[in-house]
């Protein structure tokens, strides 16, 4: 078996809402150099809906391929669901992913957890239980 | 197209270590050991094998030469031999570089546990390790140097036979890590002092799973692996026949043909590296002229190296990266950063490996590809984003 499956190569070879948005209403990035990757997720909100969402991320094949995975599973839907949004729900619709690359799945989480948060406290909105105090993950 | 620049990682086997292969299997069956014909015949082939072998790389007798399963086992057993064999002599010190093959790495690791002192030398900024270094570390309980010959990421080539002068003039031993380099470079280990010597067949199209050990006459090994009495009594277990005669034939192959095959891949590589230098905010790792002939290492500041590899293949071209993603670890390639080559830098890294099959055309492909897949990742990486807008810090000049 190759390391990644069909799904994953799809993604990192066409990967979907990549970009950015010129004044987006918020914008969530996790990472860094050092680690190898980075992912900038921007979000454009309309009634608590997310209307448009693109990324850049720097990294590797799976890290390309979550990014654009999680854009799509978010793209069109609430703040409260894209909140629900887990790292696993990312690896099961990629078809899985290596033990190994599994933390980047969480690196996407991450991402759209930070620009969620920014955009409540751009807002001037309280933060949702489950973002109070959130961290992204550190990277070893 | 298809292009295969790898060859750092293994080879294709040539036609004719092929061709020696399948001769054996049908005609050189026997067990060398057996007293009877078939097993006498078999063993004429061994001898013939491990002469060829032996003048190959200048050693002064056939004996000299012992086969192994691979490079990996030819290091293990001249780090333990050296090791656990002087140790009783007072001899508690070994000397290395940081940017050794995992099979020395994991070696000297496993002889830390056993309470010997390991000094790991860092090479300059060009990844050749200074000689002064060398001279600096040795003591009076160093029992042995092991240095590699040729870096197989970065392609550095160690000043070998002065570490052998140093040496043998300062009575210890030392071994060389030269599986990048037989068949590439001009070797002798009598005029290089050089004590022990591991190689291995599939980095010069030979099969692989087959490799040995040079140890000078007086030079006490010690067995990794017990059994009967094969290779002098020093490596056990049958004597894998068709695959030493195809690694002789290709290694013989290789050392006739070394000038004009290396002139031809020198001349790709250098293609190569030209080809690449007008991509801002990138850089060779490694000696430009001190270097294998067929190494092109480079990092590319602002993406990563596993997702340029994978597009590459895409378009059919086979290389590998020092990218941590790549790695079992999450850490970038132990050689780069070992030889300061910033963390950033090494996650950015490709490394291209010619070899004579590769053409000019393939280059040139090469060139185009690599500039497109850049280009496209930097396109939509932040970090890129970032160093464009001021926000980070370039680590690679422009």
């Amino acid at each position: 078996m190759s390391l990644y499956t069909d799904k994953v190569m799809d993604h990192f070879e066409n990967p979907r809402n990549v970009g950015v948005i010129e004044n987006a209403d918020a914008i969530g990035e996790v990472g860094n150099p050092l680690c190898g990757d980075i992912m900038k997720m921007y979000l454009k909100v309309e009634d608590d809906v997310i209307t448009d969402i693109k990324f850049k991320t720097f990294g590797c094949g799976s890290a390309i391929a979550t990014s654009s995975m999680a854009t799509e599973l978010i793209k069109g839907k609430t703040l409260d669901e894209a909140l629900e949004l887990t790292n696993k729900a990312v690896v099961d619709a990629l078809d899985g992913l290596p033990a190994r690359k599994v933390h980047c799945s969480v690196l996407a989480e991450d991402a759209i957890k930070m620009a969620l948060i920014d955009y409540y406290t751009k807002n001037g909105r309280e933060l949702p239980e489950s973002l109070v105090g959130f961290e992204p993950h550190e990277e070893e | 197209m298809r292009v295969y620049a790898d060859n750092a990682a293994t080879t294709y086997m040539s036609e004719a270590a092929k061709a020696k292969f399948i001769e054996c299997l049908d005609n050189y069956n026997g067990n060398p050991n057996s007293l009877h014909s078939d097993g006498q015949r078999t063993q004429e082939v061994l001898d013939e094998a491990r002469q060829t072998v032996a003048d190959c790389i200048g050693a002064a007798r056939a004996n000299e030469i012992y086969f192994t399963s691979g490079g990996s086992e030819a290091d293990n057993q001249a780090l333990i031999s050296a090791a656990r064999g002087l140790a009783p002599n007072g001899k508690k010190h070994l000397i290395t570089t940081n940017i050794e093959h995992h099979a020395i790495l994991h070696t000297m690791r496993k002889l830390e546990g056993e309470g010997f002192e390991v000094t790991y030398l860092a090479p300059q900024a060009n990844g050749i390790v200074d000689i002064k270094d060398v001279e600096d570390a040795i003591r009076e309980d160093t029992a042995l140097v092991s240095i590699m010959f040729a870096n197989n990421e970065m392609g550095a080539v160690q000043p070998i036979a002065e570490i052998g002068a140093l040496c043998k003039s300062k009575g210890v031993l030392f071994h060389t890590d030269a599986v990048q380099a037989v068949a590439h470079l001009p070797i002798d280990v009598q005029a290089m002092n050089i004590d022990m010597l591991s190689m291995s067949a599939h980095k010069i199209h030979g099969p692989k799973g087959i490799g040995a050990l040079y140890a000078r006459n007086g030079v006490r090994l010690l067995n990794v692996i017990e059994g009967g009495a094969q290779e002098r009594g020093k490596r056990a277990g049958t004597i894998n026949v068709p695959a030493i005669a195809s690694m002789a034939v290709a290694l013989k192959e290789g050392c006739d043909h070394m000038e004009e095959n290396m002139a031809y891949v020198r001349k790709l590589r250098d293609r190569l590296i030209e080809g690449l230098k007008d991509i801002p905010y990138s850089q060779l790792n490694g000696d430009p002229v001190k270097r294998l002939p067929g190494n092109v290492n480079y990092s590319f500041e602002g993406v990563e190296g596993e997702s340029l590899l994978l597009h590459l293949d895409m378009y059919g071209i086979e290389c590998s990266s020092g990218s941590a993603c790549t790695s079992e670890s999450l850490d970038p390639s132990h050689v780069l950063t070992g030889m300061g080559v910033p963390v950033e830098a090494a996650h950015g890294s490709l490394r291209f490996s010619l070899d004579i099959d590769n053409t000019e055309e393939q280059i040139d492909y090469i060139i185009e590809k690599v500039h497109s897949v850049v280009e496209r990742y930097r396109g939509m990486s932040p970090y890129w984003e970032d160093l464009e807008t001021g926000k980070r810090e370039h680590c690679i000049p422009e």
